[in-house]
């Protein structure tokens, strides 16, 4: 049993998926959905046990060996992504009930776990593979599910933002496959560790440059990276709260583990770096990310728009991290791919909790909501102070190992864009903080329902409490994420 | 109780003194009890913890660990004890004084108001106590955000617009300047614990040497280095006592502290004396004191007066740990004292003259001594200590200072003090000679002498002035061990 586990991570939420069609019961399909991420969680911490020592589990499936057959592959930087996507969908799903009952129309319900279902497949099966096309395969599943989740909701606007998501997904989808296929073309195989071991045969080829363009404007695309991210605020404001949520938390995510996988383990560094200065694309990508990103946060009226744009500066710093290409700043990176779930699922939480109460997320129309929401806004202050970067939160340990290693790496210029960014971060988050404490509440709110129920809850404390222990006791984060680091460049003089 | 246990209690006190204010907040008498019990605790607490300090002892107490090398953590040494000292000795002077005050002039919101004292002495005493950088750094942001409510207590426009040059500048400064080099000063030495002669290492290249030192001058704004002053005039919308606490109890003495703790126990005057070829916190404060100090001379409202007086007095302090002379880094410690209680003196004396006779420009103030004689003649004393005229306090200080600058002969430090010490009598002896010898304008014969716990209150930090400086052997024990670790 244990030796089947990497492939379970895959198999358990893509054959419960149908299951959920089938019962067509909205309790039932949450149950299910909920069970099925909690066996997905557990299973994932205990690959991470098994492989902590540094023994990967190569799992082939069916038992047909590589290159012929499919390879799963878990490492500790494997393990660290699938305790990251299935802890989220366990613990947003467990108190999501109300929020979702209230913003998706009852006969979509169970159409909603099932896509839910098959995102997770999709999310977790890119992490698990070994194997390059797989890894298209994936991508298009999660791809697919999500864009089904995204226009799932009440709001018309939803099916604009989902189709402008195909569109972009589509392109950047097509993008990684161009280039898998010119790898494949290049070395005819496509295991990633065969691809590594035969691509540092090939010199001077010029489709392996071409391929490492495609994948890298595919993956831009994918996980949002300035200038290609002007999918995101739209699919992140107009989609249900959770789906923002679960979103926000996840693929973006999972799309930068993509980015490193490819980088750091097929084309190698030095190749990224000899033949298409990699890093100082990504860096200098990141650091307009940065500022652009929170800008535009500070301009936002809409509460999910505005996190949204925070979340592409915040991409921008976990691209900075690893475009320093030093351990330590990968490791920055990665904690910050940690830490920024968890705060940026918190935030959205909170969001989806104001939703429910007032009905709406216009920041302007929610002066004096600290006195009639206590638990949601103080929450939400915590979880602001953490994005904002403040000590004894999680933020503050990204931000600490980021400004670190770039110290480090002696680029000095580029501190003050953290810094400054810090400050605008501050100010979109005191925009809010100074409408709900500081101003009278001049007009009733929308109020759709009236008593919160406390199962709301539930999720929302359960990520702030993480927001405040990981800033607290790092060993867990950044004990792995420095190995990881380790294992990836830790040859790299 | 072991007196590393004790470093928590002296934190817990006034958060817990918080939470009780806010039960009886309805009921103002018990609430006043409340305030004055956790006072009064703490001032025990934290001088009981003196004999230890003045033996020798160190004591630790750790809360956790972030990650290696970065804990949060308390250790008491010299410094801190005696900026605990001032604090813990000021906070129920200024809880007596606020009491007259806020009644005197009906003041809202005064449940808010000493719940963010209670919590703004907790963070000071969080200052006082810290370890290392990081936890100077927590504490030193949550006194910035605990008196932000009392700088808005007014809740007018005027008040929330220096609430936001408030904020807004000493957050800017902290997270732009002072957080970089933390972590900066981390990546060089892998700890940012407060030790001994200092934990950066003698072969760090002087340009890094300059440019933390500046990143940490400017990166505490709570000092008031020009031009990062600003929020100092603008916190003035605020009710006197919170004057009183920004001025000489926490703030600014939590931005100099800082800095002289810093400079003592990350960088080391020894170091840095032999690195640096100029050292421009010396011109950089010299300015400071000057130029503040012609602002205040043309000022008319006496709070803004006064205000750029501290504003050139926290300059004394910096140019003094600048001149890395152990002398003159003994009179900035002096000083941080004998400002204190000079200051608090003044700004008390400023909330009775308004509260008793509604006056805030210094132009009204004619005969005002003969209405108010306890006041004005306090107000007497805490001048004599900003210029530095024997017997108070101001005059020790100011003598390790000038002597530290003779030790090291810095012509620009001697020269800006005697100008200074001139500019301070032009801008403080026309109020004493307004109050005392000119007439009054005859048709206000209804002033009495403010409430008597202001009158109190303002007595007793004024009779401190000329004691400290008699009886400044106390102090000078107390940082003789950590005086000895610089050289």
């Amino acid at each position: 049993m244990t030796s089947h586990l990497a492939v379970l991570q895959v198999v358990t939420p893509l054959l419960a998926a149908p299951v959920v069609v089938i019962l067509h019961n909205k309790t039932l399909g949450w149950l299910i959905a909920t069970l099925v991420s909690l066996s997905c969680f557990i299973i994932a911490c205990v690959l991470c046990l098994q492989i902590y020592d540094g023994n990967n589990i190569v799992y082939t499936l069916g038992g047909w060996a590589a290159p012929a057959g499919i390879e799963y592959h878990v490492d500790r930087l494997t393990a660290f992504l699938l305790i990251i996507i299935s802890g989220l969908a366990t613990f947003i799903l467990i108190g999501a009930r109300e929020s979702i009952d209230n913003e998706i129309s009852a006969d979509r319900l169970y159409l909603f776990y099932t896509a839910f279902l098959l995102n997770l497949t999709g999310l977790l099966g890119v992490i698990v593979t070994g194997d390059a096309f797989n890894v298209f395969v994936f991508i298009e599943i999660a791809s697919l599910s999500s864009y089904a989740l995204i226009s799932i909701g009440r709001d018309k606007r939803s099916l604009y933002a989902a189709y402008q998501y195909l569109i972009f997904g589509t392109i950047g989808a097509s993008f990684i496959l161009i280039a898998i296929g010119l790898m494949y073309a290049v070395t005819g195989t496509l295991n990633i560790h065969d691809l590594h071991e035969r691509l540092a045969h090939v010199q001077d080829s010029r489709t392996l440059i071409t391929a490492l363009a495609f994948f890298i404007i595919g993956i831009g695309l994918k996980a949002a990276i300035w200038p290609l991210h002007i999918w995101l605020p739209d699919a992140y404001t107009y989609s249900p709260s959770i789906v923002s949520t679960f979103l926000a938390g996840t693929s973006t995510k999972v799309f930068i583990y993509v980015l490193i996988r490819f980088v750091f383990s097929i084309f190698g560094i030095e190749f990224s770096i000899n033949e298409l200065s990699v890093q100082y694309i990504l860096m200098s990508v990141a650091l307009i990310a940065i500022v652009y990103g929170s800008l535009q946060a500070i301009k936002q009226d809409s509460l999910k728009r505005l996190l949204a744009y925070s979340s592409i500066a915040q991409i921008g710093y976990m691209i900075l991290a690893i475009s320093l290409v030093t351990v330590a700043g990968v490791a920055a990176g990665l904690i910050h791919v940690f830490n920024h779930a968890i705060i940026k699922v918190t935030l959205f939480l909170c969001v989806a909790n104001i939703i429910y109460f007032t009905g709406t997320d216009s920041i302007n129309k929610l002066a004096g909501l600290g006195k009639q929401m206590p638990v949601t806004c103080g929450l939400f202050v915590i979880a602001g102070l953490s994005i904002i970067g403040v000590p004894l939160t999680a933020g503050f340990t990204s931000k600490w190992f980021l400004i670190k290693a770039t110290i480090d790496s002696g680029y000095w210029l580029v501190i003050p864009v953290i810094v400054i960014s810090s400050l605008m971060a501050i100010v979109y988050i005191w925009k809010v903080v100074e409408q709900i404490y500081f101003k009278e509440a001049d007009h009733a709110h929308v109020v759709t329902n009236k008593a919160m129920p406390y199962s709301m809850y539930v999720s929302l404390f359960v990520f702030t409490a993480a927001c405040i222990y990981f800033g607290l006791q790092t060993d867990i984060n950044v004990g792995l994420a420095q190995l990881i680091a380790d294992d990836l460049i830790g040859a790299r003089p | 109780m072991s007196s590393s246990s004790m470093l928590l209690v002296a934190v817990l006190v006034p958060l817990l003194g918080a939470i009780g204010i806010y039960i009886t907040g309805k009921h103002p008498n018990l609430r006043e009890t409340v305030t004055l019990i956790a006072a009064g605790l703490l001032l025990l607490i934290v001088y009981s913890l003196l004999p230890g300090v003045l033996a020798g002892a160190r004591p630790e107490y750790k809360f956790f660990e972030i990650f290696p090398g970065l804990d949060v953590a308390f250790r008491l040494e010299p410094l801190g004890m005696l900026f605990a000292c001032i604090a813990s000795l000021l906070w129920p002077v200024n809880s007596i004084y606020s009491i007259g005050y806020m009644r005197g002039n009906n003041e809202k919101k005064q449940t808010c108001f000493y719940i963010c004292f209670a919590v703004a002495i907790a963070s000071t005493i969080g200052i006082a106590f810290s370890a290392n950088l990081i936890t100077l750094f927590i504490f030193y942001e949550t006194l910035t955000l605990s008196t932000y409510p009392l700088v808005t207590h007014k809740g007018n426009d005027a008040a929330k617009k220096s609430g936001r040059v408030y904020l807004g500048i000493l957050l800017t400064t902290s997270i732009c300047l002072l957080l970089p080099a933390i972590i900066w000063i981390y990546s060089i030495a892998d700890t940012t614990a407060f030790t001994e002669g200092g934990i950066l290492p003698a072969t760090t290249h002087k340009s890094v040497l300059l440019a933390l030192l500046l990143m940490t001058t400017y990166g505490i704004g709570k000092a008031a280095v020009m031009p990062v002053h600003r929020w100092l005039p603008a916190a003035m919308v605020a009710p006197t006592p919170v004057s009183a606490l920004l001025h000489a109890v926490a703030v600014v003495k939590a931005g100099v502290f800082s800095i002289v703790k810093i400079m003592t126990y990350i960088f080391s005057p020894a170091v840095l004396s032999e690195q640096l070829d100029i050292n421009f916190v010396i011109y950089l404060s010299s300015f400071t004191i000057i130029a503040a100090s012609f602002v205040a001379l043309q000022a008319d409202n006496l709070k803004r007066r006064l205000a750029y007086s501290t504003i050139s007095q926290l300059s004394y302090v910096v140019l003094a740990t600048a001149l890395l002379a152990p002398l003159s880094i003994l009179g900035a410690a002096l000083h941080i004292l004998a400002h204190a209680f000079g200051k608090i003196t003044l700004f008390f004396a400023a909330g009775s003259i308004y509260t008793a006779a509604h006056k805030t420009l210094v132009s009204e103030l004619d005969g005002i001594g003969y209405k108010m004689p306890i006041t004005m003649l306090a107000f007497t004393i805490g001048s004599l200590s900003m210029i530095g005229v024997p017997p108070t306090a101001g005059f020790v200080s100011k003598w390790f200072i000038l002597q530290g600058s003779f030790s090291v002969d810095s012509t620009v430090a001697i020269a800006v003090i005697v100008l200074s010490t001139l500019l301070n009598a032009g801008y403080f002896l026309p109020i004493v000679y307004r109050a005392f010898l000119k007439k009054p304008d005859g048709a206000e014969q209804s002033i009495h002498e403010a409430p008597l716990p202001m009158v109190m209150a303002l007595s007793f930090t004024a009779l401190m002035t000329i004691i400290l400086f008699f009886y400044p052997d106390l102090a000078l024990s107390l940082l003789e061990p950590w005086l000895e670790s610089l050289s």
